[in-house]
């Protein structure tokens, strides 16, 4: 499968599920721009391997509130500590997906170590994560993301052609922080 | 006169601001602060592998309406400075950074010694405000600082060195 179609079905899983969805830097934020742009999406723009980890502390910081965060191979194995908190933490309301096309998609696919050896769903198991899936085809994406915990999915190598996000980083998180916030008594 | 110790200065500080939700990576002069914060179940408290992660779970944390603190020792922003700059400095998240400062007068471990040297400049190349408050200043200006974070959009640093954890208030 295509990664942008993977990020499609995600999308509007997520939107179907009232979700706030953070994507990862580089391309991928770029594609889920395209598939699915909503308010209720965070792009991430810079700081790469920290997709994961803004998803666990707003998923921590809105127990109420689903949370999904789209990390990638390259970024994941950049912050691999991430997933030794999220099992630490464990919240009930927040599922991480891997998209594993097991190369640096934005920087001219660059294989990483899952090309070969490395693999995310043991590491993710082995960091003590409850429930870690792997997901290949439209049907098993679907059911894995009614759950939570890690969902590793395997997508082909390349990215959509896709305009770059015309966005500022101020619009991004303020519109997102207008939607986190209907939910939040806190702030 | 209640005597309290400059860790629960910085505790009351943290309070004052309103600081709800913290993540961490030890030292041991933030051992009795992060006790603290333990104990205070309006606080949730969050313990990460590196700093920058924890600087990805602050700013999660914040946009999700809540006001993050920081507690690590100042190694911990050599690991950090990316996401400083690009997450928190791009989108304009505020962070507040409650850093023990190691490697100046009283170090006994030799590494601390050139992060230590390097720290307050590197914060002004990175244009964080920063603090360096004594004991009986500390629960003001810990208070300020988160002010100014939030105020600026940014990051900003309280920095205690072992002097100042070693003092009686």
């Amino acid at each position: 499968m295509r990664r942008i179609e993977a990020i499609s079905i995600i999308a509007g899983e997520a939107d179907s599920q009232g979700a706030l969805l953070v994507g990862n830097i580089g391309y991928p934020s770029r594609e889920l721009y395209a598939v699915g742009d909503r308010a209720s999406n965070f792009y991430m723009l810079g700081s790469m391997g920290l997709a994961s980890s803004i998803g666990l502390g707003l998923a921590l910081a809105l127990p109420k509130r689903r949370v999904i965060a789209i990390d990638g191979d390259g970024s994941v194995l950049m912050n691999l500590g991430s997933l030794a908190t999220l099992a630490d933490q464990d919240p009930d309301n927040y599922l991480l997906i891997i998209l594993d096309n097991g190369c640096y998609g934005s920087t001219g696919s660059q294989p990483t170590c899952t090309a070969r050896r490395a693999d995310l769903a043991k590491l993710a198991v082995g960091a003590g994560i409850s429930e870690v899936r792997v997901a290949a085809t439209v049907d098993e994406i679907r059911k894995g993301m009614g759950n939570k915990g890690v969902l590793v999915v395997k997508v082909e190598i390349g990215n959509a052609d896709v305009p770059v996000i015309p966005l500022s980083p101020e619009e991004i998180i303020e519109r997102f922080m207008a939607r986190s916030a209907l939910s939040s008594t806190r702030f | 006169m209640n005597v309290i110790s400059p860790s629960e200065a910085v505790y009351k500080g943290m309070k004052g601001a309103g600081i709800d939700f913290v993540v961490s990576v030890p030292c041991v002069n933030l051992r009795e602060l992060m006790r603290l914060v333990d104990c205070d179940h309006e606080i949730d408290h969050v313990p990460v592998t590196r700093e920058e992660e924890g600087v990805g779970i602050s700013a999660g944390a914040y946009m999700g309406g809540r006001r993050p603190a920081l507690l690590m020792q100042n190694s911990g922003l050599g690991n950090s400075i990316n996401a400083l700059a690009s997450l928190n400095g791009l989108f304009k998240i505020p962070l507040l950074m409650i850093i023990s400062h190691r490697g100046g007068e009283g170090e006994t471990i030799l590494g601390q010694v050139p992060m230590g040297r390097l720290t307050p400049e590197l914060l002004d190349v990175m244009e964080i405000p920063r603090f360096s408050p004594s004991p009986q200043e500390a629960e003001e200006v810990v208070a300020v600082a988160w002010d100014l974070a939030r105020a600026r959009g940014t990051p900003t640093a309280v920095l205690l060195d072992i002097g100042f954890w070693r003092s009686l208030r």
